[in-house]
């Protein structure tokens, strides 16, 4: 059956099974790495994406239900070239041992910061209660997160704010 | 096929042209080093992995277009490695680290540097690259003095180019010549000296981040390859399972299956797309009837269980006449079986090529011991078997990445022709990962008149904790097949470094002091390396007993280990760790506490001391770290931010192991089969700060860092709640319903 997705903003059509959970159309159709299959329990929180501003668990989510609805992976939050603050943030600090759990981290976190840009501890701890870390890199992760905030507030000021501010 | 072409290439010619170039270059470079030794003398001993593959082009290579190369046997696995090796790599070389290429573990490339395990990639790698490097430059110096006509002490190596002050320079490419580097080590380097380091020493940002960060292909599971099927394993419901019955039919009339695989006990299923393979799984597994037999043990009765499996007793340690004069403490520690949990469950993917010869990328510790079991459970040649290293998520020791190379090789195998893809399910890694080793320590001490540790006696009770490949026996796959391999019987031994007795000898002055392994060889889990190995529980259970003696003696804990402690980096870190903690004897507040540890990694690598805040719910029984500060001295530095990185990581996995993890399990079946059943630390429980101070060791040997943590933060747990409550706890993990049942009532 073909199905309509948009993701990182473009639009796809894919030939899958409906029931097909989206993580595995995002990893074998789309050829996306970003969402990473982790315990296919929606446990973890490796396989998390945003949708229409919600982190889902991509992993649980049949990809029937997701027509017409704006997905977004790590890969439209920016590119090598051109970091978005998320990723500029957590290479910044360094926020990765093994780094497979780090997108589906970054995707709670860019739920969260779309809508508040200056989360307290208690709200990004609250964000990522579903996202799992073996690594132990859980300092770095929730400093990234509060740098990414401060990296979008800075970039949505007017530049002669910036200017002030800098 | 070409790598496996080059490499028989470069071992020919290390066979045919053997050293003489050697020696005539070398003596240049060396102008002070003494004449090469004569042929029958044996080989002197080289730096590091130096000393396995003694030839310089080995590590580096150097070609005309002026490219540089570097090779290491040792693997990424998240620890940061491939950037301190890099940054080692570049430094000696005066070459900057962007402009390397580092080739990581691969049978058909890189020297074998065995298993990427122990902390010891910086001694071993490190140390071999590091003198490879310096060793480079000092041959690319010689060569260029020669051209220029001047003294090598004249020149220097700047960005791939060696400089004359006269203004001549000419690039390393244009220097290397023919077998310029096919030429073997020698035992001395002229190494750069710290003052003048431009990347060793710094916090060069991980290599592998960005691509990481942005959903880059950065794992064995992102590989795809062109015409790859996706497979899943159905794996026996319990242990010793075997297959009675199948009916096969559905599985295979479902869409997408190319085939389902079945040899013996193993039973797979191979689809052109990943959720078929997963669905058709699913059908297999209900369409198949297993032969169940009850052989785990008892689980409540577990530290018998464990004695009663003793077969022999290994001696650790023993000195003087031990006692039972003065004051005496008693206990007894467990521990019990844990996972690696890696978050990605493993994956690997295996080609069987139409000449015959079969490559496998994995996430293995190592490629070429990988490549040798596989062979053999496919009675393959070993050359015909080429294993390349891709990062998985996490490792953290032994886990199912062999297993899952073996199934995607054991697959490929009965497909050839196309490349297989499989990745282990969640249930299948919490079930058939190898456990880290359940284990019981006895202790009993004594303190003399002068409050000072006069008898130690401590008794293990373990099984190894080391089970990797080795043979094919030690692979799944090969036990589950029709013909099915067994594993090698373990055997007791006794080492510097440890196994099950890692740092179960304590590294405090104790007069008199006896110190038992009783080695138990069989196991009724299946059980192989988790970070550390026995280092964690002897730790444990030595820096508890250390923290109640010194209650004994009435002496505070950090006083207590000082004084009885000679080593001066040992006090050191102890010293650093306590005055950044503000370690005092002031009163903490009500269900507060905190503790204090130390260790030696195997008494003979990185030292750490930690001290932590705790703060304890008794009617819940909820602990939550609140606060770390730990000292690390790993030897020289080459990145301060990757042993901070690894340091922290270390503590938080180590207060998960301690509070919340334990493999569950009934008479035939693992029961702790997902998340649910086996939590781990979540972030609501993440402590407010961790901090770690590095002490500084300029020109001492690498002492490798990964490892050195996961010891001395269980002890810190449990020393920071008895502070916190006046309970001592000995058995691992402190759940809430232990908690509670300790201070119950208090």
């Amino acid at each position: 059956m073909s199905i309509s997705l948009t993701v990182n903003g473009r639009p796809h059509q894919v030939d899958v099974d409906p029931a097909t959970p989206l993580l595995y159309v995002l990893r074998d159709d789309l050829a996306l790495n970003g969402a990473k299959y982790g315990c296919g329990l929606g446990q973890c929180g490796s396989c998390t994406v945003v949708v229409d501003g919600e982190a889902v668990l991509s992993c649980m989510v049949p990809v029937m239900l997701l027509e017409g609805r704006e997905i977004t992976t790590i890969e439209g939050l920016g590119t090598i070239e051109e970091p978005g603050p998320l990723q500029q943030a957590f290479i910044e600090l360094q926020a990765a041992q093994c780094g497979y759990c780090i997108p589906g981290m970054m995707m709670s976190a860019h739920a969260l910061l779309r809508r508040n840009a200056r989360p307290s501890d208690a709200e990004i701890r609250e964000a990522l209660a579903t996202n799992l870390c073996r690594c132990g890199t859980h300092m770095r992760i929730l400093a990234a997160i509060r740098r990414a905030g401060e990296l979008m507030q800075a970039a949505s000021l007017p530049k002669a704010d910036k200017g002030r501010a800098g | 096929m070409g790598i496996l072409q080059q490499e028989i290439t470069r071992r020919t010619v290390i066979a045919g042209t053997g050293g003489l170039v050697v020696s005539f270059s070398l003596g240049r470079a060396f102008a002070q080093a003494p004449a090469p030794p004569a042929p029958p003398a044996p080989p002197a001993s080289l730096p590091g992995s130096l000393d396995d593959d003694r030839f310089l082009d080995s590590w580096i290579r150097v070609d005309p277009d002026n490219s540089v190369t570097v090779f290491t046997g040792k693997a990424e696995l998240g620890q940061g490695i491939r950037t301190a090796l890099l940054q080692v790599a570049a430094e000696e070389l005066e070459v900057d680290p962007q402009e390397i290429e580092f080739v990581t573990a691969d049978t058909g490339r890189t020297p074998n540097e065995g298993f990427t395990a122990g902390s010891q990639s910086m001694q071993n790698s490190g140390t071999a690259i590091r003198n490879a490097a310096a060793q480079v430059r000092a041959l690319l110096l010689a060569e260029a003095a020669k051209r220029f006509g001047v003294a090598a002490a004249e020149l220097r190596a700047e960005n791939k180019s060696v400089l004359a002050k006269d203004g001549r320079s000419v690039s390393y490419g244009e220097l290397v010549s023919g077998q310029m580097l096919h030429v073997e080590a020698q035992p001395q380097s002229a190494l750069k000296q710290p003052g003048t380091f431009r990347v060793m020493g710094k916090a060069l940002p991980r290599v592998d981040i960005p691509a990481k960060v942005t959903g880059r292909a950065a794992y064995v599971q992102d590989l795809r390859l062109d015409g790859m099927l996706h497979a899943r394993v159905v794996r026996p419901p319990s242990p010793a399972a075997t297959l009675a019955e199948l009916d096969q039919g559905a599985a295979e009339a479902m869409p997408g299956v190319v085939s389902v695989v079945r040899d013996g006990n193993f039973l797979a299923v191979v689809g052109e797309k990943e959720f078929q393979a997963v669905s058709a799984m699913r059908a297999l597994a209900a369409a198949a009837r297993w032969q169940e037999r009850d052989t785990l043990p008892d689980q409540a009765t577990l530290p018998a269980v464990l004695q009663g499996l003793e077969r022999e007793v290994g001696t650790v340690a023993e000195a003087g006449v031990l006692s039972s004069n003065g004051k005496v403490f008693e206990a007894t520690y467990t521990r019990p079986y844990q996972i690696h949990g890696s978050i990605g469950p493993s994956c690997a993917v295996a080609h069987m090529k139409a000449d015959g010869t079969l490559d496998v990328w994995s996430h293995t510790q190592g490629v070429f011991p990988d490549r040798g079991a596989i062979a053999e459970m496919l009675a393959m040649p070993e050359e015909k078997v080429h294993v390349i290293h891709m990062e998985g998520s996490g490792c953290y020791g032994h886990n199912g990445a062999d297993d899952a190379a073996a199934d995607a090789a054991l697959i490929a195998s009965k497909i050839p022709g196309k490349p297989v893809r499989v990745q282990w399910m969640r249930e299948q890694e919490h079930s058939w990962e190898p456990y880290g080793p359940a284990m019981l320590m006895k202790v009993s001490a004594t303190l003399d008149d002068q409050g000072k540790i006069a008898s130690w006696a401590y008794d293990l009770w373990s099984n190894t904790h080391s089970t990797r490949p080795g043979g094919a026996g030690a692979l799944l796959a090969a036990r589950h097949k029709a013909q099915p391999f067994q594993p090698e019987p373990a055997e007791l031994r006794i080492s510097p470094s440890g196994n099950g007795d890692r740092n179960a000898n304590p590294l405090y002055t104790i007069p008199n002091k006896r110190v038992l392994w009783h080695f138990l060889p069989d196991m009724p889990l299946r059980v192989s390396a988790l970070r550390a190995l026995g280092g964690y529980a002897n730790v444990f259970a030595i820096e508890s007993t250390i923290d109640e003696l010194a209650l004994m003696a009435e002496a505070d804990p950090v006083e207590f280990r000082l004084s009885h402690m000679e080593d001066p980096r040992a006090r050191a870190v102890i010293e650093l760790a306590a005055e950044r903690f503000g370690w005092d004897k002031a009163q903490m507040p009500r269900n507060r506490g905190r503790g204090f540890a130390f260790a030696r990694y195997k008494n003979l690598a990185a030292y750490l001391a930690v001290a932590m805040e705790a703060e304890v719910e008794p009617e819940t029984g909820r602990v939550r770290v609140a606060r770390v500060v730990s000292a690390i001295d790993s030897g020289e530095i080459v990145n301060p931010d990757g042993i901070r990185n690894q340091t922290e990581g270390g503590i938080l996995q180590s207060i998960s192991w301690t509070l919340y993890e334990a493999v569950a399990f009934d008479r035939t079946r693992i029961t702790s089969t997902d998340w649910s059943s086996y939590p781990i630390l979540r972030f609501a429980s993440v402590p407010d700060s961790v901090e770690v101070n590095i002490i500084e060791r300029p020109g001492e040997p690498f002492l490798g860092t990964g490892e050195a943590a996961q010891g001395p933060a269980a002890a810190a747990v449990a020393n920071a709640i008895r502070n916190a409550t006046g309970k001592r706890l000995y058995d691992l993990p402190f759940t809430r319903d232990r908690i509670r049942n300790a201070v119950g009532g208090a």
